[in-house]
């Protein structure tokens, strides 16, 4: 082999790699920013229910709430709609109204968070304020509508790929055992599919916990704990809302940035769980299906 | 004999067909209220939005503590982001997908790549800012600068890009390989002149969609190098600058007494910017898919 080549081949095997090298990055200085936190705030006072950081009150409970109130309520509204369009567009719709619905969901996936924030300030937080009769309508479900938003499309391409890796002869054998074509999707198509939306509903999640823009542009950023079902319709605060309105004003190296980059280990850890495990279901379904061809 | 139960032929009162007649419809009604809302918010913005573009809004530097003028520097400031982004993600991204697709074996080392490209994508967009900040600005010293953004927003486009570049190349059939090397090739000939340009539009849209999403993005430069106000344009790297989606952050939030018009035009520029690129990213892709030849 001549030397050049020899160069270009190890050049190019060194940029294989460099995804680990940015990730154990990411890791090490999240880590490197946020780990003295423990040392300065107790872990009782960490876990405690008050986030008021002038008084150094570093209480996280209300923003691990907030994050899970706006992304369970986001995932009840994503869900339905996601997986059901993929659904028509996998095995009911025909080909023109295919034709139009794929690129606006792509479409959809291109619009910047920052924009529907926007669209969230101007059109929807006065549509809710008046439809439930509140005082204000930055509410936690103002968030979850746009986050839903945010994770459809993502929902949508994933599930409608599991819909279609499901072979044909599932559908035709059931065809021929005299079922409806509704019946197939939902007794033989939707269960085989079952790991691929699995994953897509997971993934979701993923999406909506570390959303930012949207949700800190139309949530309200009142740092309170869950309390009922009446929750959903007020202010809350988001771990990913708290950081980006927050860093900004903080010294470097005060405990204040260092909670704040805590919170940031926090949320990389979810969406490392969030992420390996939904691609473990995945590789796992793949697995299954040969099993069953072969 | 096992003896199976009769099909029923209805189930409360309904026949199968009407069953399905209702599920058919329910999932068009499901696919409509997905869609309905995209086309409405973008037709809402062109609407609200158009009457205020004028050359003189391209080209004019903010006045009146932005409340009028025009948003260059923010469409500059853009233009620069993606640049930077582009210079250093692009050429990482397809060495790391040519890597993957050409070199790799199936190891636990690949594997470890493609778990951590798998995280890189997860990772939600606000940590990218705390790591950019950890990392370029203060460890670097890079400072709140183009630099450092385009570092940070690089990182978060390269999952996008190597994945794509490596669907792309392995869609390039095994035949186009053999060819390569039995004509006296090396890897690296056959790789640049062969697979590649046959790999090309594929790879293409990935970047651009990767691009996409970066100009899109708030939160990773939220406090690596977005600045509120700038009165003359960036002139180095290590300058901060202005850029679109933050800009739209700050006039829908932190500016009191904006005028509509200007925040509406604002996000139809940046509407333009990201569904542009979106629409170019599918010209190349239909084009290539009626021009490949195997």
């Amino acid at each position: 082999m001549k030397r050049s080549e020899k160069i270009i081949t190890n050049s190019v095997k060194i940029a294989g790699s460099s995804s680990i090298l940015f990730i154990l990055l990411i890791f090490v200085f999240l880590v490197r920013e946020g780990l003295p936190a423990l040392s300065e705030v107790s872990l009782k006072d960490l876990f405690s229910g008050r986030w008021y950081p002038i008084e150094d009150l570093f209480g996280l409970l209300p923003l691990i709430s907030g994050s899970l109130v706006v992304t369970f309520t986001s995932i009840l509204i994503a869900l339905p709609l996601g997986i059901g369009t993929a659904i028509y567009i996998g095995e009911i719709a025909p080909k023109n109204v295919k034709e139009i619905l794929k690129p606006t969901v792509e479409i959809m996936a291109g619009i910047p968070s920052v924009v529907l924030g926007f669209i969230g300030i101007q059109a929807l937080s006065p549509f809710l304020r008046e439809f439930f009769n509140l005082p204000t309508g930055l509410t936690a479900l103002s968030g979850s509508i746009l986050l839903a938003m945010i994770a459809i499309p993502s929902i949508v391409s994933i599930a409608e790929d599991a819909l279609y890796a499901v072979p044909n002869s599932y559908r035709d054998a059931s065809y021929a055992l005299g079922a409806t074509q509704w019946q197939t999707i939902w007794g033989v198509v939707l269960p085989a599919a079952r790991n691929g939306l699995l994953t897509a509903v997971m993934l979701g999640i993923g999406r909506s916990l570390g959303e930012t823009m949207a949700v800190m542009m139309v949530t309200g950023n009142a740092a309170t704990t869950f309390s009922g079902l009446k929750s959903v319709i007020m202010p809350v605060r988001t771990m990913t809302a708290t950081i980006a309105s927050e860093m900004g004003e903080v010294a470097s190296g005060s405990v204040h940035y260092h909670v704040l980059f805590f919170i940031g280990i926090i949320l990389f850890i979810f969406s490392l769980i969030i992420n390996i495990s939904s691609s473990t279901v995945q590789g796992k379904s793949k697995q299954e299906r040969g099993q069953v061809i072969s | 004999m096992r003896r199976y139960p009769e099909p029923k032929e209805s189930r409360f009162g309904i026949t199968r067909q009407q069953s399905q007649k209702i599920g058919f419809s329910f999932i068009r009604l499901i696919s409509l209220i997905t869609v309905l809302p995209i086309l409405g918010i973008i037709v809402y913005i062109i609407v609200k939005g158009g009457s205020h573009i004028s050359w003189e809004f391209l080209t004019s530097m903010p006045s009146d503590g932005m409340r009028a003028g025009g948003i260059l520097p923010a469409i500059v400031g853009t233009f620069y982001l993606m640049a930077g982004t582009a210079l250093f993600s692009i050429p990482l991204g397809i060495a790391a997908g040519i890597y993957l697709s050409e070199y790799a074996q199936d190891s636990y080392w690949t594997r470890f790549i493609r778990v951590a490209i798998i995280s890189l994508g997860g990772v939600p967009s606000v940590v990218y800012g705390l790591f950019g900040l950890g990392l370029f600005v203060l460890f670097c010293n890079f400072g709140i600068s183009i630099l450092s953004a385009s570092l940070t927003l690089s990182i978060m486009t390269l999952p996008v890009i190597i994945s794509t570049t490596e669907e792309a190349l392995r869609s390039v059939p095994y035949r186009f390989r053999v060819v390569g090397v039995s004509l006296g090739g090396t890897q690296w000939q056959t790789i640049t002149r062969v697979i590649l340009p046959q790999a090309l539009p594929g790879i293409l849209t990935g970047i651009i969609l990767g691009l996409e999403r970066a100009v899109g993005e708030t939160a990773p430069i939220l406090f690596t190098g977005a600045t509120f106000y700038l009165p003359h344009l960036p002139s180095s790297p290590l300058d901060a600058t202005m850029a679109l989606p933050y800009h739209i952050y700050v006039i829908s939030t932190q500016v009191p007494g904006m005028s509509s018009g200007v925040q509406y035009g604002t996000v139809l520029v940046l509407m333009v910017f990201v569904l542009g690129m979106n629409l170019i990213a599918s010209l190349i892709r239909s084009r290539a898919r009626a021009k490949r030849q195997w």
